[in-house]
């Protein structure tokens, strides 16, 4: 028969045992200020190759075993894509984003998120992926109302329209 | 690293000597850790695929079906739920005081560097396991702990495409991402189990189940948790919405909370510095090996009784090599062997009684051999004097003999109590070297040799060979497992015992009896 007293003090380890449970399992914790909107700038795209493709003469052709006569010869390498994000005439983000891969082929990507006010924004987003020093290849321009913890996405396919707000 | 281990160790020592008085040193949790843990995976396995048959594994209806399973059936539904929540929570408990209290009891170096080592992937497996879990709910808590494990797991310029693009905005994440994460949420802790079997591969009758009345009272506490706080989503996921804040779960997320007040590059170093630590412990500094048990097989006769007690499987029985009629030989393996010496103890050739200039018996240990023993005991009790003469045979990992010597009180200190073979407690009562023989080590179940006591105890019961002679007068026997820190206990103990050996008066010396062959001595029971 076990005594009174041991089973109390069996009762209060079991106790003690579910209130740390209890309690572990649900502290409050603020992972991102309430008050605050995100913008999360992300794509994956590759820039233009650094050289253009060639067309190969049929003199070259015929030199090549017959499986591996491929008209058009191109570099693997990529250039840089070059993207920024003005919010409100605030340079928020601009970043030359190198190709991807050890023979630089692969496309570059982003993935950066911004804490702002919520309320109305004006966005310009804009990006180079060709070899020109300057200008833009595709830009989007827009005003946005955020409300407070939206996630605010920017993705990009060159496929479409460019810019994509989500 | 000694003075953290001492503290952890004295810390330990309490909490021990707290849970015996409540508990008894047979449900003491503190010595059942691995066996609750192994308990507690089995309620979430069994809870898992009780809740699994209800979960719809499509991201759209993921939420909306733990929603229903937790509100239509109350208890095969929320209650399930909850018992799986809570289970893998006292897991990580058990795991983590387990692995701090074999650190403190110093019982993580020399041959348990295997368990050790084996042990830091049951670690990350648990969390694996658990966090994957809390993402198949996909409620808001799901959506922060997706975001942020993908974000961290970008941190490495490893992944081609960055894996947190799944979780970009409400069309971004499909079905069949989702479904790969039920297929690990499975596959991560089965394979966990696998582990588990190697991680107690070097050590003999691991203990994987509790006690029934602790296993009892443990699934009892979490089935009250799960039916008085029932576990809750925090609703849906939204990736169009940044959830701020949520409930976090402290055993299975703190690393969540570095990413937030750090940067996912200190989570990563916090787990690289943690793991490499946790990887270096058992070699910073090695453990002194001590010599390894020797066989001498003029006179093993391959009972197997040493293979069959070893707590560390490091004898093995091999085919006999030297031409003796016996079937088999006791095989050391010396990368397992611990220099225990319960081996010694267990052999039935291991006995005082033998006369010859040299004591051998069928498996010693050069460093206390069984002769050093014999002469050890007879030096000790040579010295005694007084009424109530006590020889306290003692291990060197519980309170040390020294503490309690006196005019009266002789001890003897062995690695493990059960090398010593019952013959000796026999040997001094019946050589009249002293009136009362007291056997201690380490508290009740919680040996550092893992067996010690308890094979001690059989053999003094009879319930174990080689056991205690009946002629052994059992009143003259005392004895007792206190915590290594309990030093009042023990003393108070054998002022009891020497007033109950005053009371008995002085041992009637026997005849002097002729050097008989252990084999017969201890045959004859």
């Amino acid at each position: 028969m076990i005594s009174p007293l041991r089973l109390a003090g069996q009762a209060a380890a079991y106790l003690v045992f579910i209130a740390l449970i209890g309690y572990g399992t649900g502290v409050t914790h603020t992972h991102f200020p309430p008050e605050k909107a995100l913008i999360k700038l992300s794509f994956t795209h590759g820039a233009a190759r650094t050289t253009d493709c060639r067309r190969l003469t049929a003199d070259e052709l015929a030199k090549l075993p017959p499986n591996m006569r491929r008209p058009v010869e191109c570099a693997r390498g990529r250039g840089a894509v070059f993207a920024e994000l003005i919010v409100d005439d605030e340079m928020l983000f601009s970043a030359s984003l190198p190709p991807a891969g050890l023979s630089h082929d692969g496309p570059s990507r982003v993935y950066r998120s911004f804490v702002v006010t919520p309320g109305r924004h004006r966005l310009l987003i804009r990006l180079r992926d060709t070899p020109r020093s300057s200008g833009f290849d595709y830009t989007r321009e827009a005003e946005v109302e955020l409300a407070p913890q939206q996630n605010f996405v920017i993705d990009f396919r060159p496929e479409g329209d460019g810019f994509i707000f989500r | 690293m000694n003075p953290l281990r001492h503290a952890l160790r004295r810390l330990f020592d309490g909490a021990d000597a707290l849970f015996d008085r409540s508990f008894g040193p047979a449900w003491n949790p503190l010595h059942q850790l691995g066996a609750l843990g192994f308990f507690f995976y089995w309620i979430v396995l069994a809870t898992g695929i009780h809740l699994y048959i209800g979960f719809d594994t499509s991201v759209t209806a993921a939420y909306t079906s733990v929603e229903t399973l937790s509100r239509s059936a109350w208890f095969l539904g929320g209650v399930a739920r909850s018992l799986h929540r809570y289970a893998s929570d006292a897991l990580v408990i058990v795991m983590l005081v387990h692995l701090t209290r074999e650190f403190a009891l110093d019982r993580y170096r020399g041959v348990r560097w295997f368990s050790w080592l084996t042990g830091v992937p049951i670690i990350a497996f648990v969390y694996a396991s658990g966090i994957g879990g809390y993402w198949l709910v996909w409620d808001k808590l799901a959506q922060y702990i997706a975001i942020a494990t993908t974000e961290w797991l970008d941190w490495l310029p490893i992944f081609g495409e960055p894996i947190a693009r799944n979780f970009l905005a409400p069309t971004s994440l499909d079905d069949r991402f989702f479904s790969l994460l039920v297929f690990l949420h499975i596959a991560i802790p089965l394979f966990l189990l696998f582990i588990l079997w190697i991680h107690l591969q070097r050590i003999s009758k691991p203990r994987i189940n509790p006690p029934i009345g602790l296993a009892a009272g443990s699934g009892a506490a979490l089935l009250a948790l799960a039916i008085a706080f029932p576990a809750a989503s925090q609703g849906r996921a939204d990736l169009a919405v940044v959830p701020a804040t949520i409930k976090l779960d402290w055993f299975y997320l703190p690393l969540y909370a570095v990413f937030d007040r750090w940067s996912y590059g200190a989570g990563w170093a916090l787990l690289a510095i943690g793991g490499a630590v946790m990887i270096a412990l058992p070699f910073l500094p090695p453990l002194r090996r001590p010599a390894t048990a020797t066989v001498h097989l003029d006179w093993c006769n391959g009972c197997g009784r040493c293979a069959e007690d070893c707590p560390y499987a490091a004898i093995t029985m091999g085919r006999r090599s030297d031409g003796l009629p016996f079937d088999s030989e006791a095989v050391v393996n010396p990368s397992l062997c611990v220099g225990c010496g319960i081996c010694v103890g267990a052999c039935p050739t291991s006995t005082p009684f033998r006369h010859g200039a040299e004591l051998v018996t069928g498996i010693d240990l050069p460093d206390p051999a069984l002769g050093l023993l014999r002469e050890r005991t007879h030096a000790a009790t040579g010295k005694l004097a007084g009424p109530a003469r006590i020889l306290v045979f003692g291990c060197d990992h519980g309170v040390t003999g020294a503490t309690f010597a006196s005019e009266s009180v002789a001890a003897v200190s062995l690695p493990c109590i059960a090398m010593l073979p019952p013959s000796f407690i026999d040997y001094v009562l019946s050589r009249d070297l002293a009136d009362g023989v007291f056997v201690t080590g380490c508290s009740e179940t919680a040996c550092y040799n893992r067996l010690g006591e308890r094979w001690m105890e059989e053999r003094i019961a009879a319930r174990r060979d080689p056991h205690l002679r009946r002629r052994v007068p059992r009143e003259r026997l005392a004895v007792c497992w206190p915590t290594p820190s309990d030093r009042r206990r023990i003393d108070r103990e054998i002022a009891a015992f020497a007033a109950r050996l005053k009371e008995l008066g002085p041992l009637s010396p026997r005849p002097a009896k002729a050097p008989e062959d252990a084999a017969t001595s201890e045959a004859a029971g």
